[in-house]
């Protein structure tokens, strides 16, 4: 395992490449507040083909196991669930590195549609990382007994990321989850997140950097989310982030978990 | 610009950015953040006025987290569950001892037919493998009960709730919330107890969390402080005896609770001074849970594996027993050489030698406690079991001078000492120090001997026995 990222806690994933160039197996990264039924998800998606393990050098759980769809080969890692990614916790710290730097192709957000609004923050603020975001609104049957009405395409265009009704437990929407995972993770279909809008004199310095950090992220991380990170001047996640762009993302391997 | 390198361009950036980063943004972040989150919320989701009118989950959440209704049902719970337990694990362990004891009987034919020299026999047959079976049918069956039933309560989405409930009397104590669910799961297994401690942020209340665990009762302890609740407090009750066992086994658990507080608050302020760190807990709605996930998860995740742990220590531990009570030096064994050079001691704190010897060479797992104990009291140099509870309370109280302080320290002994083998184990896994390792060993025994040798002088000293 190639482990010139190892310092910000695991090797970055890039997905393999196999001779002729194509990548062989996609890497989902799989988010979501606590108890919301990420794990169901988690199941649903992977049956008995996972394992688990901790991340490099912390006692956090790790999850990851895979599934196939359309003959393209997915692995899915299960991050910890978190209510935000503010790097406070190890479990949010361990949550954004991954989504940030360990490169998945595709991000799935777990939601509870009982509580959106609570939900929503981790998913804006994911989309403020990435753009490839899928959000599964999980739980929707719960939801309805308890009176309440999501529109989903609503919200899908609200947010500017794909939205699938999930009832995980009974695998309602999974097929659907997969083939929207698939067609991110393919090109077909490219989320555009709508950013979240700051104050004005903050969106100013924004567009001050943006030309630059574009240039110098390429399309390696979210320029929008850097110049963000360069206003805060949060010395770790800067460290990480030029760490991050020292390293050449070619043909690393899938890290696998230390074993219990 | 000089160079193309991404990371020195991003450095040049960098140093340039600092010059007006200003690092108090985090505010703006969050209210912007929650602001979006709030206006999409708003224009998705419709709420039907209607269906609010009366809801299950928000009547059984003001039950189950209510100041006064949260702690009783939670105390009603864990006795059901305890009760549950024993009544229930009582028939299976019979019939899985008898089995295996049958299977022994024919090993020991098969020895016998090979011709193998008795040494070779006593210690595969009568030390390895009577350890082993002890171990499995007094393990297994209250596992198989008690931990479907705790994961069922899991999947409900009522132990947040308990966490929810003590989080206050834990908050007071330096502690956190979530030690409560740690604890919990170390009724089933303290190494269990003590790897789940990782929901737990904050390194200091882990640690605290880490260092009380054991003063939760684990399964491996109940066969000991079901049979002295049974035999010396049920026995002189004339009601049903599970209950009155059940009963004096949650008091039990409340004591151990009660020490962990203390314990928590003594050392939050002495050892592992520090702030409390503030924890958001949030009460997921209850859920329908699902039954063959409990099933699979409980059996496989839970009791396979704390049974597998349990009978690698068993194993060594059972062989040790044997060659130190068949290995004499003059004309009497080794284990009762020992077991009289800490009679005298052991007497102060309301033991005796063999019951002594017995939790110390029952460390590598503390269900081999008793058996130990009850192979002292026979001679027998081997690992006995006596076929009914009152052959066991004749053996005890008429030949060897039990009384009820004698059981009653017993089961405090049982329930504050050292951690077992697996249990220190983990602990130094978990931690990575060979020092909290030496606490986490060292400081429930001190208190073990203490309340002991305090509980026996005092009823003696009061001539209540």
């Amino acid at each position: 395992m190639s482990s010139d990222c190892n310092s910000c806690g695991f090797a970055a994933t890039g997905p393999e490449y196999s001779q002729s160039g194509v990548p062989t197996t996609r890497t989902v990264a799989l988010a979501g507040n606590p108890n919301v039924g990420k794990t169901s998800v988690f199941n649903a998606l992977t049956g008995l083909r996972q394992h688990t393990g901790n991340w490099p050098g912390k006692t956090v759980l790790r999850a990851q196991g895979t599934y196939t769809f359309d003959g393209r080969d997915y692995m899915v890692v299960d991050l910890p669930g978190t209510y935000s990614l503010f790097p406070r916790s190890t479990e949010e710290e361990v949550a954004r590195d991954f989504i940030c730097f360990g490169q998945p192709d595709v991000t799935v957000v777990v939601a509870d549609a009982t509580a959106l609004e609570r939900n929503l923050n981790l998913v804006l603020q994911v989309a403020e990382m990435t753009d490839r975001v899928v959000v599964a609104l999980n739980l929707v049957d719960e939801a309805r007994r308890k009176g309440m009405a999501i529109d989903a395409d609503k919200l899908a265009d609200e947010l500017g990321v794909p939205v699938v009704s999930t009832v995980a437990r009974s695998r309602r929407g999974i097929e659907e989850l997969k083939e929207i995972v698939d067609r991110v993770a393919t090109g077909q279909v490219t989320p555009s997140p709508k950013p979240i809008v700051y104050d004005q004199d903050l969106e100013c310095q924004i567009q001050d950097l943006l030309p630059q950090v574009s240039r110098i992220v390429g399309d390696k991380l979210s320029p929008r989310w850097v110049a963000l990170r360069l206003i805060e001047g949060d010395t770790d996640t800067l460290n990480k982030i030029e760490q991050h762009l020292g390293t050449t993302v070619t043909t690393e391997s899938i890290p696998q978990p230390a074993q219990p | 610009m000089s160079t193309t390198d991404p990371k020195t361009e991003f450095a040049q950036l960098r140093s340039a950015a600092a010059q007006r980063a200003h690092p108090q943004l985090s505010d703006q972040f969050v209210t912007s953040l929650y602001e979006r989150a709030e206006s999409i919320t708003s224009q998705v989701v419709q709420q039907d006025a209607a269906v609010h009118r009366f809801s299950w989950d928000d009547w059984a959440d003001k039950i189950a987290t209510s100041r006064f209704w949260g702690v009783l049902s939670m105390i009603v719970s864990l006795s059901v569950i305890l009760w549950m337990t024993i009544a229930g694990a009582n028939v299976p362990s019979a019939l899985l001892a008898e089995g295996l004891f049958w299977v022994e009987g024919q090993l020991t034919t098969l020895f016998q037919s090979l011709g193998s020299p008795d040494w070779l026999h006593g210690f595969f047959v009568l030390g390895v493998y009577r350890a082993l079976a002890w171990v499995v049918s007094v393990m297994l069956p209250p596992m198989a009960i008690f931990f479907p039933l705790f994961t069922f309560l899991e999947d409900l989405g009522y132990l947040p709730r308990v966490a929810f409930n003590l989080d206050r009397l834990f908050q007071r104590a330096g502690a956190h919330g979530k030690q409560a669910l740690t604890m919990a799961m170390g009724f089933g297994c303290n190494a269990a107890g003590i790897v789940s401690t990782r929901i737990i942020d904050s390194p200091r209340e882990r640690m605290l969390a880490i260092l009380t665990n054991n003063f939760v009762p684990c399964n491996g302890r109940w066969p000991t402080l079901i049979a002295m609740a049974t035999l010396f407090i049920g026995g002189a009750v004339a009601m049903g005896q599970t209950t009155v066992a059940a009963a004096v086994l949650a008091v039990l658990v409340l004591i151990g609770v009660f020490v962990t507080l203390v314990v928590s608050w003594v050392l939050s302020r002495t050892v592992l001074k520090g702030i409390p760190s503030s924890f958001a807990l949030e009460l997921p709605p209850f859920r329908r849970p699902n039954f063959g996930r409990i099933l699979v998860r409980s059996l496989i995740d839970r009791t396979l594996k704390v049974l597998w742990r349990a009978m690698i220590v068993a194993a060594p531990a059972g062989a040790l027993t044997w060659v130190l009570a068949n290995i004499y030096v003059g004309d009497t064994a080794l284990l009762y050489h020992a077991t009289g050079a800490i009679d005298g001691f052991a007497r102060a704190i309301g033991l005796d030698g063999i019951i002594l010897m017995a939790f110390i060479l029952g460390m590598p797992a503390n269900e081999i406690v008793l058996p130990i104990m009850i192979m002292g009291y026979l001679s027998g140099g081997a690992m006995t079991e006596l076929d009914s509870m009152q052959a066991l309370k004749s053996l005890l109280v008429d030949q060897h001078g039990w009384t009820w302080l004698t059981a009653v320290c017993v089961m405090l002994f049982s329930l504050l000492h050292y951690p077992c083998g697996t249990t220190i184990y983990t602990i130094y896994k978990e931690t990575k120090s060979a020092k909290w390792t030496t606490l986490a060993g060292l400081m429930p025994t001190a208190i073990a001997i203490g309340v002991c040798l305090a509980v026996a002088q005092l009823v003696r000293g009061l001539g209540w026995v």
